[in-house]
Parts: structure tokens; sequence; C-alpha cells
């Protein structure tokens, strides 16, 4: 009996194990090798279809000659490195040549004049971004936990916010550039009036989302945390701080992991009819230009904005994680 | 530049008293003098241009140091259009710019945006091209005359082109044609092929709100920004264009389109492109403006060095991505002489681009007036104006005492020899007449009414929409 007790504990364990083999087997398949075999797919497809494509610009580039303009825009930023730092000594003798010459000079360091190289504009694209969704997010989310405790409010705002959600940014951009030009007549030079333009015309895209979910978590919280503050007759301020706030964070987080994305898509459109020196211009002038490496060097932008979009929601996605009470819904 | 500060003053001086007589004749405001030429007051700038290969003398004073050499650091930033570029000189983006040599003109008399903007410079002749698309030269060929060897007889007329529109029309489609601009060189130009070909242009009626210039049209002109030109002929939405290179080289490379005529053969050494700066810009730092233009003096000099020497090299620096950015193949062509037609038809065409010879740089007012007379043949000028009103203009705008001043401070230098320039005490700004116009006609610059008469399609005296 105990020796068959003993065998039957066996089996067991061996079913046990081989199930738990299985299912790291099955984990291994879902999180790495299904992903591999569709990108090996992908690259594989995408050549032969490339292939048949011919344009005025020339073929289709192929992964190959895509490959080949990533290293060659990293060549170039280099190269303007080096130009940059021999800018920078020819102006320090011609300072002082001319200190020698009158005394009473006072040397001025200009900035290099150069042109901005592929990854200066990665970096311009990621601050116009940033600071757009930032300025989107210090109004939208006040705004929206306004809306969503006042139901009056959202009856009269509702329809403006339904009116202007839709618009395209590319149909604010003549409205913005017109009042900043007006507004902003003398632009100090590190900050450009593009670059205001473009933040802006992010800021407006983008912040819907982050109103509505923000109003639909603060209007559907628990009645229970309501009534919870209105035993503990807790003031205005507290409650919206201490309940209303922590309450709604997975749909503020949902609003701005929407908004996110939408920001970096609006804005490469932004980049591209401001002028600001970011990747939607780097596109734009490639385009302008026409050369034989013009369509491979615009796919290697594309490709880039592609994985920059991704980092930026996995971004907003691991600071949910970090902030949110709710772990399921930052699961996805 | 150190030598400067150390010149005799009286060349300076006598320089001095005849500007200023010259000055009240034709109000001007004082001009600069270039017997003490001081440090630059403003040295970080900023140059707007348009892709084209003419922007050249920017990106050469650039890259060889001629501006760092005045003690400029400039950044030279490319244009998306040319309304951007003048709206960015007009109100202070810019502080100068790669200019059609008709946008200070038209700012001046007001067709489009008001503002006075002062030109010291020309910087090229010539470099423009008229393109066609495949259909249209396939019907255009019968009725071009051929030579020997089977290849067409050059200069096209539009004489040929003239059975072609009259056939679309007679079909209901509008026959349509781009250019860069209203007051663009390539307009103007396009208009006076068409018209000696007996097409009409159509005319503006800015008095009545029409700035289209389609009024009783046989061809539609458009505007398309230059580098968009070979896109929108292969989509079909024109069916040909006037504009600067490489945009005509480029639809022979891909196959969508076929040059006719280049604007060399329309007028030979046309003014084309200037240096275009706010009036305010030059009256507050006179010093830099004169320094800017002694940096593109040496600049076009360069280019046009040792007959065409440096040219390779320019075309490399020309087809960096910041520039103009197209192949190297695409701009060598018209940079090194040669010019291809139909494709495999390659013709000598030796000062497609020039940007110093033949006194190219010298801001003449003669070149101003015809531009002013083009403006009134097709009613962008809606009225009669007498021919000292035409002068005035061209005096206001342009600026040939600034040159003054910069070449001889370059020949003071060593930087230049005085044989280049013209001769400063004796040049009127006014050419002799000039006839190598495609249609024969002869354009003296002091007679511009005489001049407006002569054309058979165009505004007359007398004539008002």
């Amino acid at each position: 009996m105990a020796e068959a007790i003993s065998i039957a504990r066996h089996i067991e364990r061996r079913f046990s194990v081989l199930a738990s083999l299985k299912r790291s087997v099955s984990v291994v398949v879902a999180n790495l090798a299904l992903p591999l075999s569709g990108i090996l797919a992908f690259l594989i497809l995408w050549p032969i279809a490339a292939r048949n494509i011919d344009t005025s610009l020339g073929q289709f580039p192929s992964p190959a000659a895509v490959w080949e303009q990533f290293g060659s825009l990293y060549a170039e930023h280099k190269s303007e490195r080096l130009k940059e730092k021999a800018f920078y000594v020819r102006q320090e003798e011609r300072n002082a040549e001319r200190m020698a010459e009158d005394p009473t000079y006072e040397p001025g360091i200009r900035a290099y004049t150069g042109k901005e190289t592929f990854l200066d504009q990665i970096g311009t694209s990621l601050v116009t971004v940033m600071l757009g969704f930032s300025l989107a997010t210090a109004i939208a989310v006040p705004f929206g936990i306004a809306i969503g405790l006042s139901r009056a409010l959202n009856a009269s705002v509702n329809p403006i916010i339904q009116v202007l959600k839709p618009i395209s940014p590319l149909a604010w951009l003549p409205l913005v550039t017109m009042v900043v030009s007006a507004m902003y007549a003398a632009p100090h030079p590190s900050v450009p009036k593009s670059f205001i333009i473009s933040m802006i015309t992010v800021a407006l895209c983008c912040l819907w989302p982050m109103v509505i979910n923000t109003s639909v978590g603060v209007a559907s919280i628990d009645k229970d945390f309501v009534n919870v503050s209105r035993v503990l007759n807790l003031s205005a301020v507290s409650h919206v701080f201490r309940i209303v706030i922590p309450a709604s964070i997975p749909m503020i987080f949902t609003g701005m992991r929407l908004s996110i994305g939408i920001a970096w898509m609006v804005l490469i459109a932004a980049e591209m009819l401001a002028q600001n020196p970011g990747l939607g211009k780097f596109v734009w002038d490639e385009f302008q230009n026409g050369s034989s490496e013009s369509l491979s060097r615009i796919l290697a932008a594309a490709i880039v904005i592609g994985f920059i979009g991704f980092l930026l929601d996995r971004g907003m996605l691991l600071i949910q994680r970090f902030v949110s009470w709710d772990k399921a819904s930052a699961a996805r | 530049m150190h030598s400067l500060k150390s010149c005799t003053v009286c060349p300076g001086f006598l320089l001095g008293t005849t500007a200023r007589v010259l000055a009240c004749l034709f109000l001007l405001p004082l001009p600069a003098v270039a017997g003490d030429l001081g440090w630059p007051e403003k040295d970080e700038l900023t140059i707007g241009f348009i892709k084209l290969t003419d922007m050249a003398p920017i990106a050469i004073a650039y890259e060889n140091g001629y501006f760092e050499e005045e003690g400029l650091y400039v950044t030279i930033e490319s244009q998306a259009n040319w309304k951007v570029l003048l709206d960015g000189v007009i109100d202070g983006r810019l502080d100068g710019a790669h200019m059609l040599a008709g946008q200070p003109l038209a700012a001046a008399i007001g067709f489009g945006t008001e503002a006075h903007i002062i030109t010291p410079l020309s910087m090229d002749l010539n470099g423009n091209g008229i393109t066609v698309s495949n259909d249209v030269w396939k019907e255009m060929k019968p009725h071009v005359p051929k030579m020997d060897d089977g290849r067409p007889v050059h200069p096209i007329g539009a004489g040929a082109l003239k059975p072609v529109v009259d056939r679309y029309r007679a079909a209901g489609k509008p026959f349509r044609m781009g250019m860069v601009f209203p007051v663009s060189t390539h307009n103007y130009e396009l208009r006076y092929w068409l018209a000696a070909g007996g097409i009409h242009p159509g005319y503006y009626a800015p008095h009545k709100g029409d700035i289209s210039g389609q009024t009783g049209a046989d061809a539609l002109l458009s505007v398309t920004p230059p580098p968009q030109m070979p896109a929108t002929l292969e989509a079909g939405t024109i069916h040909g264009y006037c504009v600067g290179e490489p945009w005509n080289q480029q639809a022979v490379f891909k196959g969508i389109g076929v040059p006719v005529i280049t604007d060399y053969e329309i007028w030979k050494d046309n003014p084309e492109k200037v240096f275009g700066l706010a009036h305010e810009f030059a009256e507050k730092y006179p010093n830099t403006t004169i320094r800017l233009t002694r940096a593109l003096i040496r600049a076009a000099m360069w280019l046009d060095e040792n007959d065409n020497a440096n040219r390779p090299a320019a075309v490399k620096i020309l087809s960096q991505s910041n520039y103009v950015g197209a192949d190297y193949d695409v701009i060598a062509n018209s940079m090194t002489g040669t010019f291809e037609y139909e494709k495999g038809d390659k013709r000598e065409v030796p000062d497609f681009n020039v940007f110093f010879r033949s006194d190219a740089t010298y801001p003449y007012y003669s070149d101003a007036v015809w531009y002013l007379t083009q403006m009134r043949r097709w009613g962008q000028i809606e009225s009669d104006k007498p021919d000292e009103w035409y002068k005035e203009i061209a005096a206001k705008v342009y600026r040939p005492d600034i040159y003054a001043a910069a070449a001889k401070s370059l020949v003071e230098e060593g930087l230049a020899d005085p044989s280049v320039f013209p001769d400063f005490d004796s040049e009127t700004g006014f050419k002799p007449p000039q006839s190598e116009f495609i249609d024969g006609i002869v354009y003296d610059g002091t007679k511009p009414n005489a001049y407006i008469e002569q054309f058979t399609i165009g505004l007359k005296q007398g004539d008002l929409l």
C-alpha cells in the first residue's frame, strides 16, 4: 500500500514537473519565439515586396539599404561633431587676434552655426514632445477632475470638447502660427518660434483623451469612497487629493498613455510644417531633396519614429504600474 | 582686415560726395562709404535660401570660410517656399536671403506684402529651364524643325507648343503650367516665351482683386514650390513648368519630363537671383551689410574662377542634404556647362549658371526696370506709370553703392583685381540696349514705356483691365 502511494506520488511529481515544463515552454513561445518569428517573416517579405516597387526616386529601399543609411547618418553625426570642434578652435583664435589688436573688445562665444545631425533632431523631437505633453497634462488633468466632479460643468463644456477634439493638427497649425507670431514677436535665440508652435500644437491635440478619461475616471469612482469622505467630513481639497485622485489614477494614466501616442504622431506632422528642427523636418527635407538615398533615409527615420513611440508608450506603462493601485489595468 | 583701418580718407570722401549728389537726384538714403570699414555690428546672422543650385554663393561663402573671415557667424536655413522666405526677411526672422529678382521690387510697389527690401548684389545670371511632360513633348516634337541628325533645332520656340495648347482647349481640358512665384523670374520668362509663340499666358487684375493671373489665358499658370515641381508634373496636375536647376535635369533623370528651352536662350545673360535684405537692417548695420556683400562676391569669384575649375567641388558641397540635397550627377550637369534636353540629347551650354563673369554680381538698374516692365505687361502694375517712376523704384531697391563699397574694399585688400569690376565712376547702372531675346525685340532700360509698346501680347499704354 505504501509502495503504491509512493509510486503514485512519484508519478504525480513527474507530471507536475512535466506540467511546469510545459508552462515554461509556452511562456517562452509566447514572449520570445512567436514575436521573433513574426519579425523574421516581416524582414523576409519586405525585400521581396521592395524589389517589385519602382518609384521615380529609385527602387523602394530594402532592409539592407535602410541599415546602410543608419550607418551613414551616424557617420555624418560624428563628422559634424568634428567640424564643430574645429569651429570653436577657429573662433578662439579669431577672438585672441582681435583682443590683441583692440584690448577693449569683449569676446563672445558664438554658438556653432552648422546643421543639426539626425541624433540632434531626435533630441529636439523628444524635448518638444515632452514639453507639449507636460503642458497638456497640466491643463487636462485639473480640467478633467473639475468636469468629473461637477455634472453641471460637464454638461455645459461637453459639446465644446466634442467639437474641438477631432480637429486635426494640420488645421490648428496656421492658427497657432499666427497667434504665436503676434504674441512672441521677439524670439529668444534658444527658444525659436517654431519650437513654441510645435509644442502648443502638440498640447492642443493630445489633451482631449486625458480630459475625457480623467473626467470619466473621476465620475465613476466607487460610491464607497465618496461616502468615506463624507463621513470623515473631508474638506474639498482633501477630498480631491486623498480620495478622488488616487481612486482615478488608472483612468488618468490610461488617458495619458493614449495622449502620449497621439502627441508623438502629431509632433511629426507639426514639425514638418512648422519647420521645428526635429524628425518631422528631417523627413520633409529628405523628401524635398529627392536624392537617390532619400527614400532609404525617410524609411530609417520612420523606423526610429516608430521605435521611439513604442518606448514612450512602454515608459508611460512603467510609470503607471509604479503609481497605480490597480495593477491589473496596467498589465496590457 | 586689419589694413582697412589705415586706409586714406580721400577716395572715400570723393565717393561720398558723388554718392550724395546722386542720392539727392534719386532720393536715395545716404550710401555706405568704404574708406574705413569697421567690424560688423551684428555678427550672428541667419540667412535663408530655397533648394536651388544658384544658392551656391551662400553655401560656398560658408564652407570656404569667407563669412567667418568677415567676422560673421552665419546659420544657413532652407525655407519651405518663397512666401515663407519673403515673410522671414520682412519680419526679421531671417537677416538676409537668396531671393527672386522680382521679390524686392514687388514688395516695393506693394504687390503682395509691402515692405522696403534692398539688394546690394545679384547672385547669378541664367539658370532656369522650361520642362514639359513626356506626353506634351510627344505632341510638340513633330512641330519642331530638326537638324540633319534628327535632333531638334534649338532654341525651341513656343510656336511648337501652340498647336498642343489649342488641341487641349478644343477638347475642353485646361493646359496648366507651373512657375515658382507670381513675381519670379520664372513667371516672366515663361510668359515671355509663351507670348513669343502666340500663346496668351493670362493677365493679373489686382485692382479688381484678381491675383491668379489667369484672365484671358490660353495656358493657365499657377504656383508650385521648386522641389515639388517634378512630383507635380508626374502626378499630371501640371503639363509643364519653368523652374531653376536642378529640377529640370531631375525630370530628365527620373524620366518624367523633357526640358525644351533654357532661359539663356530666351534672354542671354538674364538676371536671376539677388541677395535681399530689409532696408532697416542695412541702415542699422551698414558694416555688416558690406561685409556680407564682400563674402558673397568672393564666393561668386571662386565659383567662376579658372574657367569654372572649382565647379565640381561646389557641386559636392551643394549635394549635401542641408543645401540642395539632390544627387551629385543631377546638379553637376548644369553647373559644369552641359544641359540634357531629351534623354540622351546633351548639349553644351557653358554659361548656364554664371555667378561672377559678365558682371553677374553688379545690381544693374536696367535689370530691375525689365522686371517692372514685365509686371506692367501682365497687369501686376495695373495702370501706366511714367518712365521716371520705373527708375525711381529701381533706385530704391537696387543698391549699387553698397556693392561698390564692398568691391572697392576687396580691391584695397588685394583680394580682387580692379579689372574684374565695372568702372564705378562711370557706371550709370543701365546696360546698353540688349537684343539677344528669343523674339528679337530690343530692350533699352532707359525707355521702359517704349519697350512695353513693342509686344504683340501684353497690356499697352492706356490699357486698364
